[in-house]
């Protein structure tokens, strides 16, 4: 796959304040690519300046080998699915489709063939004449995509599309938009703040944070190799522990010396290590290698999510088996279940659960949620 | 109690807003000239009124200069209120808005006059008769004063709509002046015709500075009742005012059924702001 849109050192700032930081990224043709990131960590004006609707202060984008830095929006051979739908109010669900056709001046009939294809996509037939103010989130967000889809793009950029939907239709939608993208084989550039959204759909993630990439790799490498503690801490549940790399495959941590798989540290070296909490295992606490103290049990459907507090330090373990909150545990952990991590500027900032509750973890969502 | 006195205030407030304009349409039915006695229903008034030249040009030169000053006012008024809107610099942008606001909040007989010493100084200097210029001095007054109008009408509606629609207009490949007359014109038409009608029922009724920028040459009619009145009010003034008052009497209905509508819509649609 060759690369389709390509950005090099791409800087912008707004009001004196960095947003991107010298941004190198390229995008292979036909790849479901997500940026994912907390609100404010430039994944959104990475998106509008492919977009073309922002410009870059400084660095260059090429698109299939040809820069397009200064070529205005709508000459771009890129469409964008907008957060808010932004359907035209005044045009019903079928020339909101016909839009971009008509600006190209295509015969009536082929009009008509082309949008009735595309209805049939997103499975809306028959919507035709309704008026888009009468629709659901969903069926704008269909009709969005229809209209963006329908002059056939090269790429089609989604600019946190799911994120005004309930539940139950984001996760409709998600499958829909994984179909139709692999349907229709283009390149899709997906911004999120949903980190399962992201671990879903994608081909690639582009985890992003202050301005600036942190990690590039498919799913299951971001997951099972984050490349730093912010990585860690955002995709998923993680505890992140300061540990010491002894030599190859040998750690220490909270007082223990443990078998890993990793290597290539100096010898001694601080390093950080995330251990996933589906990765520990409750034992008796004469066969456990460390021991802990349970401070709270959270039942979570699929397994019991505990916090145990070892040597000052809270982790986190989820676990089928239910233990008992103020008992003493211990824990099991497989050498493969350690990612040793370099030392980064996240270092100490994530990864503990002494201040972990649930309706925290809603609250900030929320908040996240909002600033779109 | 409470709620009678209530009405009685109520009351009190129509009778005394429209008492005189409801006289004032009686009598131009009268069929006597007199404002004491109605001698009886009559037409008579309002046939003097249109076979009287004088009248007829002062109309006709009132509704051009209302027609030509609104629909320039409402194009260069949408137009700076579309460049206002996109100013990035706030300091800058609340300067240029103050500045627009200037001729609605001066007092008319300033802006009257300082008008008018303007263009006696352009006739000076194209060395040209005052009256060979004086619908043009005219037109340009009318402008001037109702451009606030305009922008004030327009800006709200622009900044109600946002970037996102025409932003989404240009991403489907619509140049920027496509984008601006295919989506964004038509969903802030609304207030581009209230700011048309306001402009247009203010150069309708302005005198003061008419008064001032006018020449002998052009008159319109507001000028000319005020003229008349230094002889003496005739009925067929009466007949004339009543025209007036009905015609912007139906223009309101118009604007208030539209406006109602608007409403209705918009909470359908739940907003499309960005």
């Amino acid at each position: 796959m060759s690369k389709l849109i390509e950005l090099k050192g791409i800087s912008k700032s707004y009001d004196g304040e960095k947003i991107l930081n010298s941004m190198n990224l390229y995008i292979r043709d036909r790849e479901f690519i997500t940026l994912l990131g907390p609100s404010g960590c430039g994944k959104t004006t990475t998106l509008r300046i492919i977009g073309g609707f922002e410009s870059a202060d400084e660095g260059e984008l090429y698109f299939d080998g040809v820069e397009i830095s200064n070529v205005p929006t709508y000459k771009r051979p890129v469409n964008t699915v907008f957060q808010k739908y932004a359907l035209f109010p005044h045009l019903n669900v079928y020339e909101n489709i016909a839009f971009p056709l008509r600006l190209k001046k295509i015969p009536e009939d082929s009009i008509r063939e082309k949008v009735s294809e595309m209805l049939k996509m997103v499975a809306l037939e028959g919507f035709e004449n309704k008026s888009v103010s009468t629709l659901s989130g969903g069926q704008q967000q269909r009709v969005a995509i229809a209209r963006a889809l329908v002059s056939h793009p090269r790429v089609l950029l989604l600019d946190e599309p799911l994120g005004a939907l309930d539940l139950k239709l984001r996760k409709d939608m998600q499958n829909e938009l994984k179909r139709i993208q692999q349907s229709i084989g283009i390149t899709f550039i997906y911004v999120t703040h949903d980190q399962e959204e992201a671990l879903s759909m994608s081909d690639t993630i582009v985890v992003m944070a202050d301005g600036e990439i942190q990690q590039i790799g498919t799913p299951t490498d971001i997951y099972n190799e984050p490349k730093n503690a912010f990585v860690a801490d955002f995709i998923g549940e993680s505890n992140i522990i300061d540990g010491i790399m002894l030599e190859d495959k040998k750690v220490r941590l909270a007082g223990h010396v443990f078998d890993c798989v990793d290597g290539g540290f100096e010898k001694n070296e601080p390093v950080d290590v995330v251990i996933r909490p589906e990765d520990i295992d409750v034992v008796p606490v004469d066969k456990g290698m460390l021991n802990g103290y349970v401070t709270s049990v959270t039942f979570k459907g699929v397994h019991y999510e505990i916090i145990v507090d070892i040597k000052g330090f809270k982790w986190m373990i989820q676990s089928t088996d239910y233990v008992s909150p103020d008992s003493i545990i211990g824990v099991y952990i497989e050498p493969d279940a350690f990612h040793i991590m370099k030392k980064s500027k996240y270092s100490g900032k994530f990864g503990d659960y002494s201040s972990y509750s649930d309706e925290i973890e809603e609250l900030s969502n929320a908040d996240a949620a909002e600033e779109f | 109690m409470k709620k009678h006195l209530q009405r009685l205030y109520l009351g009190l407030i129509f009778a005394i807003l429209y008492i005189p304009i409801i006289t004032l349409i009686f009598f131009s039915f009268n069929s006597e000239n007199s404002t004491a006695v109605f001698a009886g229903f009559s037409l008579r008034w309002y046939k003097e009124l249109f076979s009287s030249p004088e009248t007829f040009i002062a109309l006709r030169n009132s509704i051009i200069l209302a027609v030509t000053s609104s629909v320039i006012a409402t194009v260069i008024g949408t137009a700076a209120a579309e460049g206002i809107y996109r100013m990035r610099n706030k300091h800058f942008k609340s300067a240029i808005l103050s500045v627009t606001n200037i001729p609605m909040m001066n007092p008319e007989i300033v802006t009257g006059m300082s008008m008018m010493l303007f263009f006696v100084a352009v006739a000076g200097i194209l060395s040209v008769s005052y009256e060979s210029i004086g619908f043009a001095a005219m037109l340009i007054a009318h402008v001037t004063f109702s451009l606030p109008y305009v922008i004030l009408s327009v800006l709200p509606r622009i900044n109600e709509f946002g970037d996102s629609l025409s932003e989404a207009a240009m991403d489907l490949g619509c140049t920027p002046m496509q984008a601006f007359f295919k989506v964004k014109l038509i969903n802030i038409m609304p207030g581009v015709l209230s700011g048309a009608l306001m402009a247009f029922t203010m150069s309708l009724d302005d005198f003061v500075i008419s008064y001032f920028v006018g020449s002998s040459n052009f008159q319109t009619l507001p000028l000319l009742i005020y003229s008349m009145t230094k002889k003496k009010v005739t009925p067929d003034m009466y007949a004339l005012s009543s025209l007036i008052i009905i015609t912007i009497f139906i223009l309101l209905l118009i604007y208030n059924y539209k406006s109602g509508k608007r409403i209705k819509k918009r909470r359908l649609i739940g907003g499309y702001k960005k």
